[in-house]
């Protein structure tokens, strides 16, 4: 890249040429200060939240019992519980979700990279374009429909799962889609020459020269459906206990755990939703900054 | 981060993407990848195309049913027999928050994404950047219960109180009798939420921006700013576009921090249109009845709201796509 001169270097005017006018300084300098300005505005609310949560949720994260209990027999007045069950369904219904989606999305990714041209294959571009913002509570009134008014079944922990997926398939459409197409044309080509055919290229050269970016694609679609709650509103009731099967019975998630106490005013209760509030948290920027650092390390760079 | 309205190979044929077909021998491997590689693709397409046929079929019984104008009653009844509903209200309410959540979240965003990829220095350009999209990794209920129980008490005393005491007089800032959280709160929250989207599509364009435009500008004796506002602004003006449209579509569909924030209204509360008022948006008006989904009818009803809400986000983000393929043609 043609590195552009560090502008420090582009007041210094040789001598001779005028040096910009007053007004035309001024309004320079005060675009500097309204830019540095808007970035500082957009970090406060950043570090406010953070330190709220923090500040609110701490306690309760260093008593061990936070990471081996359930709320069962737990009411608002008493003090005790943690969250075990919640933190455990969010994992389960998280690993369902990115187990039928983490196919479809790279297969997806394969077909608009590798083999896809012409209309069909813009289709399916324009559609995981509608699916990115296709909102949380929109995915799980279509489950809904589907999995309760009309197939009459029960609201349980992969029902969530279900309507997850709609949120975390183009995510990893997308992230994988951008590392393989990354993925330099002269191994494909090497590939080829050497008479081996298209699908072992992809599947042995083009995938795993892409694979930590796919990783990473994975571990940030997974820190966005963690942090929904709108689903879990519909299809995904809240339970004090610790519930392992997806399929019967409701399932606790951090995101409702925090949704069931969050207007009482009894302090026990409420110091519990901001610790879960701070797990959640936690659990989510972790994924997100594990996913970042495995990109650190990609094969591939831009 | 990839990109957030995809620029797909397939849009970019011309500029010589993988080559396709080439390689492909018949055999076995080869047709099974490449079937499951369409049928996925196809999978995609029809994912989007049930679930607007399923809202549109579960939502036209109760449509049917409905006693009152679906588009201007501002009466939800669900409750006994009898439908009586109408998205007066939720309309209003919905696209009076997210609007000005983008306009309070536009400016900023091209702040921060100019700070970014013109002013900051490189080494400190991608920890600002990482520092940003930290905020979209905060889970929609954290910030609800920061927007109801922290954010709370400062907006009412240092914005709302001082705006409804100097433009009292406007009806936008009338004052009302709601005491907890008002559209203009969740204005503001959403804007937080939605300014790491288009803060990161306005960054990835203006950093696009082609260095000989912006070395002309600067050759020609303009000012950091002058070359901003000459080269690099008016060639990103298209991808901000299309990053607000993104950032309005998420607004428009945000579901449990407007339900926390905003105060409901008691059914057959008078017209206003303060942003000083409470109400609910479409997807607040759902989370908070998602637990009164007995009956087909009942329920069809607010899957009615959540169908229209589907068509309002398809379409801005129909438009956003639109806008930056257009770019495309521009550039290329």
């Amino acid at each position: 890249m043609t590195a552009l001169a560090p502008p420090e270097r582009l007041t210094v005017v040789p001598a001779g040429l005028a040096k910009p006018s007053g007004r035309r300084s001024v309004t320079n300098l005060a675009a500097t200060v309204l830019v540095t300005l808007a970035f500082v505005i957009a970090v406060v609310p950043l570090v406010w939240i953070l330190w709220t949560v923090l500040s609110k949720g701490l306690t309760l994260l260093f008593d061990q019992q936070w990471w081996l209990n359930s709320q069962r027999g737990i009411t608002s007045r008493r003090e005790g519980g943690g969250a075990y069950h919640a933190i455990l369904g969010t994992l389960l219904q998280a690993a369902v979700t990115a187990l039928i989606s983490v196919p479809i999305g790279v297969l997806t990714a394969i077909y608009l990279v590798e083999y896809g041209r012409g209309r069909l294959a813009r289709a399916v571009s324009f559609m995981v374009d509608i699916l990115t913002g296709i909102p949380s509570i929109v995915a799980a009134l279509f489950i809904y429909a589907l999995w309760v008014t009309t197939f009459g079944l029960d609201r349980v922990g992969v029902s969530v799962s279900f309507a997850l997926v709609l949120l975390m398939v183009p995510v990893v459409v997308r992230s994988t889609e951008e590392m393989l197409k990354l993925v330099p044309n002269e191994l494909r080509e090497a590939s080829y020459a050497l008479g081996v055919p298209k699908w072992r290229t992809i599947s042995s050269i083009v995938l795993p020269t892409a694979f930590s970016g796919i990783v990473t694609g994975v571990l940030l679609g997974l820190a966005r459906v963690m942090g929904e709650t709108a689903p879990l509103l519909i299809l995904g009731p809240y339970s004090k206990s610790i519930n392992t099967d997806l399929f019967h019975g409701f399932m606790a998630a951090l995101p409702t755990m925090i949704n069931q106490d969050r207007t009482e005013a009894l302090q026990p209760a409420v110091e519990r939703v901001w610790a879960a509030a701070l797990t959640l948290v936690l659990l989510v920027m972790a994924l997100n900054i594990l996913g970042r650092v495995v990109a650190h390390f990609s094969s591939v760079r831009k | 981060m990839s990109t957030i309205t995809g620029a797909s190979v397939v849009d970019t044929v011309d500029q010589g993407g993988p080559p396709a077909g080439g390689g492909s021998t018949g055999r076995l491997g080869d047709r099974l990848m490449a079937g499951a590689a369409k049928g996925a693709g196809i999978l995609v397409i029809g994912l989007v195309v049930l679930v607007g046929a399923f809202l549109l079929s579960r939502a036209a019984p109760a449509l049917a049913a409905n006693q009152a104008n679906f588009v201007t009653s501002r009466v939800f009844s669900v409750d006994g027999g009898t439908l009586r509903f109408g998205i007066a209200d939720l309309l209003w309410v919905t696209l009076l928050s997210s609007v000005i959540a983008m306009a309070l979240a536009v400016p900023v965003a091209i702040g921060v994404a100019l700070f970014i990829t013109q002013y900051a220095p490189r080494r400190l350009a991608t920890p600002a950047a990482y520092l940003i999209d930290l905020l979209a990794a905060v889970p929609s209920i954290v910030y609800g219960l920061w927007g109801a129980k922290v954010l709370l008490q400062p907006y009412r005393e240092h914005v709302q109180d001082p705006l409804a005491h100097a433009l009292g007089w406007i009806p936008l800032f009338r004052s009302t009798s709601v005491s907890a959280g008002t559209i203009l709160l969740v204005s503001i929250v959403l804007a937080i939420m939605i300014l790491p989207i288009i803060t990161a599509l306005s960054r990835e364009v203006f950093a696009q921006t082609p260095v000989a435009h912006k070395e002309g500008a600067l050759a020609l004796g303009a000012t950091r700013w002058e070359m901003i506002r000459t080269a690099v602004l008016p060639f990103g003006r298209p991808g901000v576009i299309s990053a607000s449209m993104l950032g309005l579509g998420r607004a428009l569909g945000e579901t449990i921090a407007v339900t926390i924030i905003l105060s409901t209204l008691p059914g057959g509360a008078p017209w206003s249109f303060s942003v000083f008022n409470g109400g609910e948006t479409f997807a607040s008006r759902i989370a908070n009845n998602a637990a009164e989904f007995d009956t087909p009818a009942k329920t069809g009803a607010f899957i009615a709201a959540g169908l229209v809400l589907f068509l309002l986000t398809f379409a801005v983000n129909a438009v956003a796509r639109i806008v930056i393929e257009r770019r495309k043609a521009f550039t290329e």
